[in-house]
C-alpha cells in the first residue's frame, strides 16, 4: 500500500496545543489528527471534526430490543403456544415490561459497543501505526499529513514555534485502519499555504 | 481553550504535586512491579477456598441438592440468601460509574473502576447459586427461549423468576461492556510503557489496538454517557427485578410494596461498604492515597448512612404495616417470627437492626468519617447485616407457612452450603488479585482528565480567580 510522509509534533500542555492547533488549521495544513492520553474536552471542535452520530445508533439498537421482546413475547405467548396462567389474560403486557426494558438496554449497549469498535477499527489483533508512545501517557501528539507542496523542515520549525517540544517525520502506511476524515469544514480554504 | 474552575471549597481529588506522567507512574506501577509475598499468601487462600467451593458443587451436582439443609417448607435457604447478597454488593460499581457520572461527581474517577471490576465479580459469585440451585443443572439452558422440540415448551415470560435470568445476564454484559470500554486506553498506557515483549504482544492484544485520536476519544465519550444512561435504570430495575422475586408471591413477609425501593437502597449501602472494604485495602498496599483519598473515603461513608437510613426507614415501615394492616399472617412474620427475639430466628433480625440500622448512625460525624479504622470495621459490619437482612426475608417468612404441620425443624446450613458461599468469596476473591495484579485499578486517563481542575497543586493556583474576579481572570489566561 501507498506510504504517506507525516510531520509529528509532541506537546506536552493542552493549554499550548489548543492555540497550536488553530495556528497550523490557519495556515492551511491538514491536521491528520491529534493523539491525547485522555478526552480533550473541545479539540474534537478546535480540529473541526463533526459531532459523533454513535448515540443516534444506540438509539436505533434500542428500539430494536424493544421490537424484539415485544414482537417474540407476544408471538409466544398469545400466538404461538398460549397456556392458560391462572386464568390471566395471554396478552399481559405488564408483565412482559421488565424483560422488554432489558432488553432494550442489552441491544443497546451491545450495539453500541460494536459500532464503536467498529468505527475506530478496534479489534484484540489490530495492528496500529503509532506515532509516538508517550500519546498513552503525557503527551499530545499533532499529526500532519504532507502534500508534494509541503516543505517538512519548514513545518517543523513552525510547530516547534508554536510549542511542540519534539518534532519528527514519520513515513506511515496508508491504510484503512488510518482512519477516514471527517468531512473537514474548510474554514480556512482561502488562506495560504505559505508557512511564516 | 475551556476555562475550568472548580470552587476552593472542594476538596482536591487528587494530592500532592503530580503532573500527568506522575499520575501514569503511580498508577501503572504496581502492574510492572513484582507481586509481593502479600499477594501471593491472599492469592493462594482464595483459590484454596474456590477449590472448596468447587468440591462443594461437585457434591451438590452429584448427589443432589438433598447435600443442602434445604426442606419442604424452608425451600430457599443460604443459596438465596447468598445470590441476593451478591446481586446486592454488584451495584455498587455500576452506581458509582454511572449514576455518579450522570451527576457529575467527580470524585467517582478515583474509584469507578475498581468498583465496576468488583461489580463483574459479584454478579459472577451471585449468578452461581439459582444456576447449582437447579439441581439438575445439565437442564439449565431450559431458561432459554428458544424454539425447541419440547412443544416447543416456552419460558413463562410472565414469571419474576425468568425476568431475573435476563435481569441478571443484562446486567453482566452491559457492565462488562462498560468496564473494558473504559479499560481499553489505560490498557494501551500499560502496552506502550512495556518492557518486555511478552507484555507487550498481550497488552497490545488487549487494548484492541488504541492509539488516543482525538476521533475515537470523542466517540468514546459518547459511549461512556450512553452506557451511563442506560446502566443507571439498568441498575436500579435489576434489585428491583430481584425483589418481585419475593413481592409478587403471596408469602407474609414477601407480599409488600415497598420492596423495590427498599432492595435498591440495600444494595447501594452493601455494594458501598464491599468498595470500603477494598479501596482501604487497596489504598494502602498499592500507596494510592493521593488517587484515593479520604475525601474519596468520606463520599462513600456519606452514601452508606443516608442508604443505611433508608432501609432502616423501610424496616420500620414493614413493622408499622405488619400491625397497621391487621392481617394476622402478616403480624405473625413481623411481630413475632423476626421482632420477637426469642422467637427461633430473633437473633437474625436483630443482629440485622444493629449492623444496618444502628451502628451506620455513627457516620453522622465527620471524623468517624475519615477515620479509616471505623471505616474499615463498618464495612464490615455492614455486609454481615446485610446478609442478615437477605436472611431473615427469606427463611423466617418461610419456616413458618400458612400450615403448621409443615412447620419446619429449625434450618441451618450444611457444611456445603457453607462451602458453596465460602466458593464464591474464593471465585471473588482470585479474580480481584488477578485484577489488580495485571489491570490499572484506577482510571489512568479519567485521573488525568480531572487533574488540572481537582488536583491539589493545581487548585491552589486558581486562588487568583477567587481574589480577581473571572474577568480578569480569563483576560490572563486567555490564549
Amino acid at each position: 500500500m501507498a506510504k504517506k510522509k507525516f510531520v509529528v509534533g509532541c506537546f506536552d500542555d493542552e493549554a499550548v496545543l489548543f492555540p497550536a492547533v488553530k495556528k497550523v488549521r490557519t495556515s492551511g495544513y491538514k491536521i491528520h489528527d491529534v493523539y491525547t492520553p485522555f478526552a480533550v474536552h473541545g479539540l474534537d471542535h478546535a480540529l473541526g471534526l463533526r459531532e459523533t452520530s454513535l448515540h443516534t445508533a444506540g438509539f436505533i439498537y434500542g428500539i430494536s430490543g424493544t421490537a424484539t421482546a415485544l414482537g417474540s413475547i407476544s408471538w409466544i405467548l398469545a400466538k404461538d403456544w398460549p397456556l392458560n396462567f391462572g386464568g390471566k389474560p395471554h396478552f399481559a403486557l405488564p408483565a412482559w415490561i421488565p424483560i422488554t426494558f432489558e432488553l432494550t438496554v442489552l441491544f443497546s449497549a451491545v450495539g453500541m459497543v460494536l459500532t464503536f469498535c467498529y468505527l475506530c477499527q478496534l479489534a484484540p489483533f489490530v495492528k496500529k501505526h503509532h506515532f509516538h508512545a508517550r500519546a498513552t501517557d503525557d503527551m499530545f501528539v499533532m499529526v500532519i499529513e504532507c502534500t508534494e507542496k509541503t516543505n517538512a523542515d519548514d513545518l517543523k520549525a513552525f510547530l516547534a514555534s508554536n510549542g511542540a517540544i519534539e518534532t519528527d517525520v514519520q513515513v506511515a502506511e496508508e491504510g484503512w485502519w488510518l482512519g477516514r476524515y471527517d468531512r473537514d469544514e474548510h474554514p480556512f480554504q482561502n488562506k495560504q499555504t505559505v508557512v511564516a | 481553550m475551556h476555562l475550568k474552575y472548580e470552587s476552593q471549597l472542594r476538596e482536591p481529588l487528587v494530592n500532592g504535586d503530580k503532573n500527568y506522567h506522575q499520575v501514569t507512574e503511580d498508577i501503572i506501577r504496581p502492574i510492572e512491579a513484582k507481586p509481593s509475598r502479600l499477594w501471593y499468601v491472599g492469592f493462594y487462600i482464595a483459590v484454596a477456598l474456590l477449590l472448596f467451593g468447587v468440591y462443594s458443587i461437585y457434591r451438590d451436582v452429584t448427589y443432589g441438592i438433598g447435600q443442602w439443609n434445604l426442606n419442604k417448607t424452608v425451600g430457599w435457604g443460604w443459596d438465596i440468601t447468598n445470590f441476593v447478597w451478591w446481586v446486592g454488593i454488584g451495584h455498587a460499581g455500576t452506581l458509582i460509574s454511572a449514576i455518579l457520572l450522570l451527576f457529575r461527581q467527580g470524585w467517582r474517577t478515583g474509584v469507578n473502576r475498581a468498583a465496576e471490576a468488583m461489580t463483574i465479580f459479584a454478579v459472577m459469585c451471585a449468578g452461581q447459586f439459582p444456576i447449582w440451585h437447579m439441581g439438575r443443572v445439565w437442564m439449565a439452558f431450559f431458561v432459554l427461549p428458544y424454539p425447541n422440540t419440547r412443544g416447543p415448551l416456552w419460558v413463562n415470560f410472565n414469571s419474576p423468576l425468568l425476568w431475573d435470568v435476563f435481569a441478571i445476564s443484562t446486567y453482566f454484559t452491559v457492565s462488562l461492556l462498560f468496564w473494558y470500554s473504559g479499560l481499553i486506553p489505560d490498557l494501551a498506557t500499560v502496552r506502550d510503557r512495556a518492557f518486555t515483549k511478552l507484555r507487550k504482544r498481550l497488552y497490545g492484544i488487549a487494548s484492541f489496538g488504541w492509539t488516543g485520536s482525538t476521533k475515537h476519544w470523542q466517540r468514546h465519550e459518547s459511549l461512556s454517557l450512553v452506557l451511563a444512561g442506560l446502566s443507571t435504570p439498568l441498575v436500579l430495575s435489576v434489585h428491583t427485578i430481584v425483589s418481585f422475586d419475593f413481592a409478587t408471591s403471596v408469602i407474609p413477609g414477601w407480599h409488600t410494596t415497598i420492596f423495590p425501593p427498599y432492595f435498591v437502597a440495600g444494595a447501594i449501602f452493601s455494594g458501598f461498604a464491599m468498595v470500603q472494604t477494598l479501596m482501604v485495602i487497596i489504598r494502602k498496599v498499592f500507596q494510592m492515597e493521593d488517587y484515593i483519598t479520604i475525601g474519596h473515603i468520606e463520599a462513600m461513608n456519606k452514601v452508606i448512612v443516608l442508604t443505611g437510613s433508608i432501609v432502616g426507614i423501610a424496616y420500620l415501615t414493614e413493622l408499622f404495616m405488619g400491625w397497621y394492616s391487621q392481617n394476622k399472617y402478616e403480624g405473625y412474620t413481623f411481630w413475632y417470627s423476626r421482632a420477637y427475639l426469642f422467637s427461633p430466628y430473633g437473633w437474625s433480625y436483630w443482629g440485622m437492626m444493629a449492623c444496618n440500622v444502628l451502628s451506620p448512625q455513627i457516620f453522622w460525624f465527620r471524623k468517624m468519617r475519615r477515620n479509616l479504622f471505623v471505616t474499615f470495621f463498618m464495612s464490615i459490619i455492614v455486609n454481615i447485616g446485610m446478609w442478615f437482612e437477605r436472611f431473615v426475608i427469606i427463611v423466617t417468612s418461610l419456616y413458618r407457612d400458612y400450615l403448621p404441620s409443615s412447620w419446619s425443624v429449625y434450618y441451618s446450613p450444611t457444611i456445603w452450603e457453607i462451602g458453596f458461599y465460602a466458593g464464591t468469596f474464593g471465585l471473588f476473591f482470585t479474580c480481584f488479585f488477578l485484577f489488580a495484579k495485571y489491570m490499572p485499578v484506577i482510571a489512568v486517563a479519567e485521573i488525568k482528565y480531572v487533574l488540572k481542575t481537582s488536583g491539589e497543586n493545581y487548585k491552589g493556583k486558581m486562588d487568583q480567580l477567587e481574589e480577581k474576579g473571572v474577568e480578569q481572570f480569563a483576560h490572563d489566561h486567555a490564549h
